[in-house]
């Protein structure tokens, strides 16, 4: 937090993004309705800092991030990068911007080709993008495994002979090849054993600080994203629900979906009992959501006026935003309540 | 470099030689155990045994389950002594490879044969009236506890369940093959008083549906109504949450601590979720490497963990702490999170001394000597480690009864 006090340019501004996925149906294929995946997210990210966006299987997270990489299509709203809309680039801009935003993939095993060794997948991009004069090439190669832990002489084997750990090493090194500004990571250690999380959640922080990275961490792990995190967003069904600094949003959670997320998390202490709040039933359907709060069928504040209408994303305490109606009386002051 | 390099290829290295000459030893080997198994007509003597303490519903003696594989042979599980009080949850934690999961398969005899095989030891079931020893029974005998008395809740929901059945004919199945006296009619009603126990609110639409118009959760708890459908004395839950998101996770574990209450039986619980083991475990045994290196009961374990790799294993996994002092920790550069170095040793040829000494920080000259036998820390906690051993002079003393 120190360090992205004073660098306050936002490296990424999202607003108002939606990805929607028509459902076809009928014999002519027409567009009988729409799974809303991402249904209008609006974030800033600080350079140098790391957003942590949670929530459950099915929530939009993942589309989240790749509609924001353009690997996708937006359906609405913006995303601008360094300033830019990156959805108004012509193709060779967009090229040029590919190199500055990458994405590491949630299983190691199914997002490396089988049939190329090790130094052709890190450099490949370099290459096709000629980040360093041909002469160099092998050097950086090398420089860069090495800032991922591996060894030079791995260069030549291939991935399957290698551990979940040292292919997910091989992914980031993939990634960061490319001196990007900016990292969308999917899930990065849900793969892999608790043993290996820690090797790889440690390796990220370290790059983070030496490239100056900005990072997009997607996960459902709580406690990883509490421990690598600056930011957190907490999504539930295409929407953020609540945002805010990781240290307001751990200690004084707003939104009644973020509560019963957190309570949820088993602690690796016998002794310690927490008031869980099990929530009901299972995430809705995104193709037919809920009208007016989403959450108001599995949330056991609801009141009437959450069944018609939505609520609004707003600044509740500084820097901490909700969509919840329990603080309509509290998005002028401050001090929420918390009952 | 180059000189690693080699070594290493060397070591990876097989010539087909060398192959030949292993799939030969192993097909000796196999024929040898798969006679052994294909005997018709074996006593019930051979497999009636008795139990070390009756108040134990399982009793796991020195369990060795080997895999024959071309590579040489892969010590899955090398002597896992373990007993399961009945009525108790006991958890195993464990890195993937470590051979939690073989452990419970064998105790269903579900192990990958002719490869897999159990080489030694004794698998001890209590029935109250009967113990019988796992290892030693015949197909046809294990057909009766296999489902009825023991059974097992998969890690995938969404793979163990056929997806060409409804789920009401898939849990039909288990209770009319073991109940065969019951009328379809009684079967059916079993079952959707199963979907009703398991939370299922529309039981008798859920019972027509096909797994694939479920949701993970949903599926998850078909299987434990298929798994609870015999009130069967023991349910091995083999990473019961591990595919399921944290809200339905605290669903489905809140769901089984309720229904193993009350049909009063035991389970076994592998996970390498240490939270999970916390909340739901009585006992904990960590293993690692095909062995157990510690265990004792759940409070034991978390507040007084004794071997390094426990230590390793807790301090690696980040701790959300919604209560604690937050100034303290925001500066994450400060504060990395710990990682035990190395990786698990190579299953195929284990070292002879300790199989965590290559990786462990606290190693002192007597780790070079064989692997450390039990020592004891209190009546109910136990750990591998030489670290605990009290007598300077000889290796260990097996304090076991």
């Amino acid at each position: 937090m120190n360090k992205s006090e004073n660098l306050t340019d936002y490296i990424l501004e999202v607003e108002n993004l939606k990805k929607y996925f028509p459902i076809r149906s009928g014999f002519f294929q027409r567009v009988t309705g729409n799974v809303r995946a991402v249904d209008g997210i609006t974030f800033n990210l600080r350079r140098g800092s790391t957003m942590g966006l949670v929530g459950e299987s099915g929530c939009g997270k993942s589309t989240a991030g790749r509609t924001i990489l353009r690997l996708m299509e937006k359906t609405g709203g913006s995303v601008k990068f360094d300033g830019k809309d990156i959805f108004n680039m012509n193709k060779s801009e967009l090229r040029k911007q590919r190199t500055k935003m990458q994405l590491i993939f949630q299983d190691p095993y199914s997002s490396l080709s089988p049939r190329l060794p090790v130094g052709e997948i890190i450099g490949e991009a370099v290459r096709e993008h000629k980040i360093v004069p041909p002469a160099e090439y092998h050097d950086y190669i090398d420089e860069i495994m090495r800032s991922c832990g591996l060894q030079s002489f791995h260069k030549n084997r291939y991935p399957h002979e290698f551990s979940g750990g040292q292919r997910q090493r091989i992914c980031i090194a993939r990634a960061l090849a490319l001196n990007p500004e900016f990292v969308v990571c999917d899930e990065p250690v849900s793969a892999l054993d608790v043993s290996i999380q820690a090797q790889i959640i440690n390796l990220l922080c370290d790059l983070s600080e030496k490239y100056n990275l900005t990072y997009l961490f997607i996960s459902h792990d709580l406690s990883v994203v509490e421990y690598i995190s600056d930011t957190v967003g907490v999504m539930y069904l295409g929407n953020i629900v609540e945002f805010g600094n990781k240290r307001d949003l751990f200690k004084n959670p707003l939104h009644p979906y973020t509560k019963a997320l957190f309570s949820a998390i088993p602690v690796p202490d016998p002794n310690f009992k927490m008031n869980r709040i099990i929530l009901e039933g299972s995430i809705p359907s995104p193709a037919n959501p809920p009208h007016g709060c989403k959450f108001h069928t599995r949330c056991r504040y609801c009141m009437d006026r959450c069944k018609t209408e939505v609520p609004i994303f707003a600044e509740i305490e500084p820097n901490h935003y909700t969509a919840c109606h329990l603080y309509d009386n509290d998005i002028k002051g401050s001090g929420a309540k918390n009952e | 470099m180059a000189e690693e390099q080699k070594s290493n290829s060397k070591k990876n290295y097989l010539s087909s030689g060398e192959l030949r000459k292993i799939s030969a030893h192993n097909r000796k080997i196999i024929r040898k155990y798969e006679k052994e198994r294909e005997r018709k007509n074996v006593k019930p003597d051979e497999y009636i045994t008795k139990m070390r303490d009756p108040m134990n519903a399982v009793e796991f003696d020195d369990l060795h389950v080997y895999f024959f594989t071309d590579i040489g042979t892969v010590k899955a599980v090398d002597g896992v002594t373990l007993e399961i009080p009945a009525g108790k949850t006991v958890g195993i934690v464990g890195e993937s490879g470590c051979g939690k999961s073989v452990t419970s398969l064998s105790l269903m005899q579900l192990l990958q044969r002719p490869q897999g095989q159990i080489v030694k030891g004794s698998i001890c079931f209590n029935l109250g009236d009967k113990v019988y020893d796992i290892a030693k029974m015949p197909e046809n005998a294990m057909r009766q506890l296999r489902g009825n008395k023991i059974s097992m809740i998969f890690q995938e929901p969404m793979t163990s369940l056929n997806p060409v059945f409804r789920i009401g004919m898939q849990i039909d199945e288990v209770i009319e093959l073991h109940n065969p006296e019951m009328t379809s009619d009684a079967i059916k009603s079993r079952t959707i008083e199963m979907l009703k126990t398991v939370g299922i609110a529309d039981s008798e639409g859920v019972y027509k549906r096909y797994p694939h118009e479920l949701s993970g959760g949903m599926r998850q708890r078909i299987c434990i109504a298929m798994a609870l459908a015999c009130s069967p004395r023991l349910i091995i839950a083999d990473e019961p949450t591990t595919a399921l998101d944290v809200t339905i996770q605290a669903q489905i574990l809140e769901l089984l601590r309720e229904l193993k209450n009350k049909i009063n039986s035991s389970v076994i619980l592998i996970t390498h979720d240490l939270g999970v083991v916390a909340e739901m475990a009585d006992y904990v045994a960590v293993m690692y490497a095909g062995r157990i290196i510690e265990k004792g009961t759940a409070a034991e374990i978390f507040s007084n963990p004794a071997h390094p790799y426990t230590i390793g294993l807790m301090k690696s996994k980040p701790v959300l702490n919604l209560n604690s002092d937050y100034e303290n920790n925001t500066d994450r550069s400060k504060k990395r999170l710990y990682s035990i170095p190395g990786s698990v040793p190579n299953p195929v040829n284990m070292p002879n001394y300790c199989y965590f000494r290559d990786r462990c920080e606290r190693r002192f000259d007597k780790c070079a000597a064989e692997y450390p036998t039990e020592f004891q820390l209190s009546p109910t906690h136990y750990v591998n480690c030489y670290l605990y051993c009290k007598n300077k002079d000889i290796g260990g003393i097996k304090n076991h009864e």
